[in-house]
């Protein structure tokens, strides 16, 4: 799939460090497919102990309802290694998270599965909580090719990507495929290099 | 040009780089488990792809696997089906399984050491964020995602950007009562949880070179609560040692070899780091988290931090929500808190140091009666030194439970879990909000402080019963 520029309302999450637990509890991965994971992300906020959504949460109010971008706050992500996270954040619907830093592993697994993590600076981070927490209906716009975030005021935001990881998400390039075209190389560091450990023994 | 070791890790296991893009780097070990793998064998299987090396490729049943009786059938029907799926898996794709009833079944983190597979120079992966672990032995080991599973199964490469390397230098030595799990939960403490992202760590200084191997272990496993994906330490004569005559450790003429090849890989004189932080380990203190990341610990009898005490109103917010969470106080110390629930095991602190630790404690004490104790072995192996030691009837007569080996209550996928509301003293490595269950508070420590705070029910500086 190919990542489209988006325009989108902001569904502002301003807790610091949130962790892959929190996005998706490990009680859930007890999953054997990459399905049914959206309905539970942030799953003990959401939802109190009778599992009925709570009306103070963020993702049960109207506004995130249709809405395409997260604004987290500072290290979105920590945690464990589960792609159950960006799985069931794109289930949700979203497919960008604006914070100002992001753990290793949450990024990497995000890009592969067409979720961008768009990190801007501390201000323009205020910046956007401010707008979201005045006007619910406040938008911004991301635009990967050109690398830049629209502010709901306007202001343009250059935001740093990889080029490797734009040219995936934009082309929908799949990196396995991308791998595979190695495979001449990956004998011939083979061939050089015997192996030390043969679990089969 | 002098290299460090984390360089030298990465230069010779570059298949294919070019400037401004991902290195295809080769992967020597990759250890696969129930919950991350599913999908990446479904994956293969849509491709019409083999695994490229299962011979480099090992698969075990740890997270969902129940730690009660392993005779019976497994009561949670998708924990078991998912078990039931990666011996499927492993079947099909022709890769090395020790599932639920095999002598060597365990912690993917505890048996891939055991077994002699992990050695010094290699590049090891798995679909789990402590796979740092490994880095004990001078390897480039680090967590992946199950896309990057489904990578390594099919091509045994990874695409990697190269990362940045962060020293960090403990010096002196560790005084009474303060273990190896202090030291990472200082530096976590210290530098927070997201100070090493983009970063790998190199553990270095005398008290890193006094650790024993399962005391680096401790160590590295717990690098990516402090933001690094891996943290290594360079290899030694204690390095050697434990490897020597492991089941898959070179054998006779190859093991001279390797030693030889193995004493190339520390850190050559001169060689310079991206970032270095230093800790001094005559000055550490038992330490305890009280909030909902690992990052946020103290002394143990230190105060905890207080809200009115924190400027920053984005820090302060953090801290209140934590310790409304946890339902403390701050502004004193957590030593004489009451506690629910002890578990001693993960892949952090289950080998068999950690349970003779506990023990040397337990001998001859009771466990407080308002207490439940939880003792997991981390492997088969590991139980069955345990048992020989006399160490599970030293657990039962203080009245813990011990139970059959894998993650259990570390993040309570398999049913062993902390009531909402509980506190725990855990020697895992998180204390996120409901890692151990919905509602659960979690304060990490050290196997000396959990089997300490067992006894006496509370909160407890180890320092006073030694």
């Amino acid at each position: 799939m190919k990542f489209q520029t988006i325009v989108s309302r902001m569904v502002p999450l301003p807790a610091t460090n949130v962790d892959t637990d929190q996005i998706i509890p490990a009680r859930f991965l007890k999953t054997i497919s990459k399905e049914g994971l959206g309905d539970n992300l942030f799953c003990d906020w959401r939802y109190d102990a009778q599992g009925k959504p709570k009306p103070d949460f963020i993702l049960n109010q109207p506004r995130a309802q249709g809405a395409q971008v997260l604004l987290a706050g500072d290290n979105f992500g920590c945690g464990s290694s589960r792609e159950h996270a960006p799985w069931a954040l794109t289930q949700f619907g979203f497919r960008a998270v604006i914070s100002t830093s992001f753990a290793d592993i949450f990024r990497g697994n995000s890009v592969k599965n067409g979720l961008l993590p768009v990190i801007v600076p501390a201000d323009v981070h205020t910046e956007l909580f401010r707008a979201a927490d005045a006007n619910p209906e406040a938008t911004v716009k991301i635009d990967l090719a050109r690398q830049i975030l629209t502010t709901p005021g306007g202001r343009e935001v250059e935001f740093p990507v990889d080029g490797f990881s734009k040219h995936c998400l934009l082309e929908g390039v799949d990196e396995l495929g991308y791998m595979l075209q190695h495979e001449s190389r990956i004998a011939a560091f083979e061939a050089r290099r015997a192996a030390s450990i043969n679990t089969l023994a | 040009m002098p290299r460090t070791i984390i360089e030298k890790l990465w230069d010779s296991h570059v298949v294919y780089e070019q400037p401004g893009a991902p290195a295809l780097i080769y992967i020597d070990l990759h250890l696969t488990h129930e919950v991350t793998s599913a999908q990446a064998f479904q994956g293969l299987r849509e491709r019409r792809l083999k695994v490229r090396r299962p011979d480099l490729t090992l698969a075990t049943a740890d997270h969902s696997i129940p730690s009660t009786d392993r005779s019976l059938p497994i009561v949670d029907e998708l924990g078991r089906k998912q078990i039931e799926q990666l011996e499927r898996n492993c079947k099909e794709f022709g890769i090395p399984y020790y599932g639920i009833h095999s002598d060597r079944q365990g912690i993917v983190h505890v048996i891939g050491p055991e077994l002699g597979l992990t050695q010094p120079g290699m590049t090891v992966v798995c679909g789990d964020s402590h796979t740092a672990t490994h880095g004990a032995f001078g390897a480039l080991a680090f967590g992946i995602g199950t896309s990057q599973v489904e990578h390594v199964l099919a091509t045994q490469c990874l695409l990697q950007m190269r990362s940045k390397t962060y020293q960090v230098q403990v010096n002196g030595s560790l005084t009474s009562g303060v273990a190896a799990k202090d030291i990472i939960l200082a530096l976590i403490a210290k530098i927070g949880i997201g100070g090493g992202t983009g970063c790998v760590f190199e553990y270095t200084g005398r008290a890193i070179r006094a650790l024993s191997m399962e005391e680096r272990m401790t160590v590295c496993n717990m690098s990516i609560e402090g933001g690094a994906r891996a943290g290594l330490v360079a290899p030694d004569d204690t390095t050697f040692q434990y490897l020597h005559g492991r089941p898959h450790a070179p054998k006779g003429a190859d093991w001279d070899a390797a030693v030889a090849r193995w004493k190339q890989l520390p850190t050559d004189e001169g060689a310079q780091y991206d970032r270095s932080v230093t800790i001094e380990a005559d000055q550490l203190e038992p330490m305890i988290t009280y909030g909902t990341n690992p990052g946020m610990g103290v002394p143990i009898n230190a105060p905890v931090p207080a809200p009115s005490d924190i400027a920053d109103p984005a820090a302060r917010a953090d801290l209140e929500k934590a310790l409304r969470y946890m339902a403390i106080e701050g502004g004193k110390p957590l030593v004489g808190h009451p506690v629910d629930v002890v578990f001693i095991g993960s892949c952090t602190n289950s080998r068999i140091s950690d349970l003779r630790t506990a023990a040397s404690l337990l001998k001859g004490r009771k466990v407080n009666p308002k207490v439940r104790v939880l003792v997991v072995p981390g492997s088969q192996e590991v139980k069955r030194q345990a048992a020989a030691e006399g160490l599970p009837e030293i657990f039962r007569a203080a009245g813990a439970d011990y139970r059959e080996p894998g993650c259990s209550m570390c993040l309570a996928m398999n049913g062993d879990i902390v009531e909402p509301g509980k506190y725990s003293v855990s020697t895992s490595n998180r204390n996120f909000e409901g890692r151990q269950g919905p509602g659960a508070r979690t304060f990490l420590a050290s196997p000396l402080t959990a089997a300490a705070s067992a006894i006496t029910g509370v909160v407890t500086d180890v320092r006073t019963l030694l």
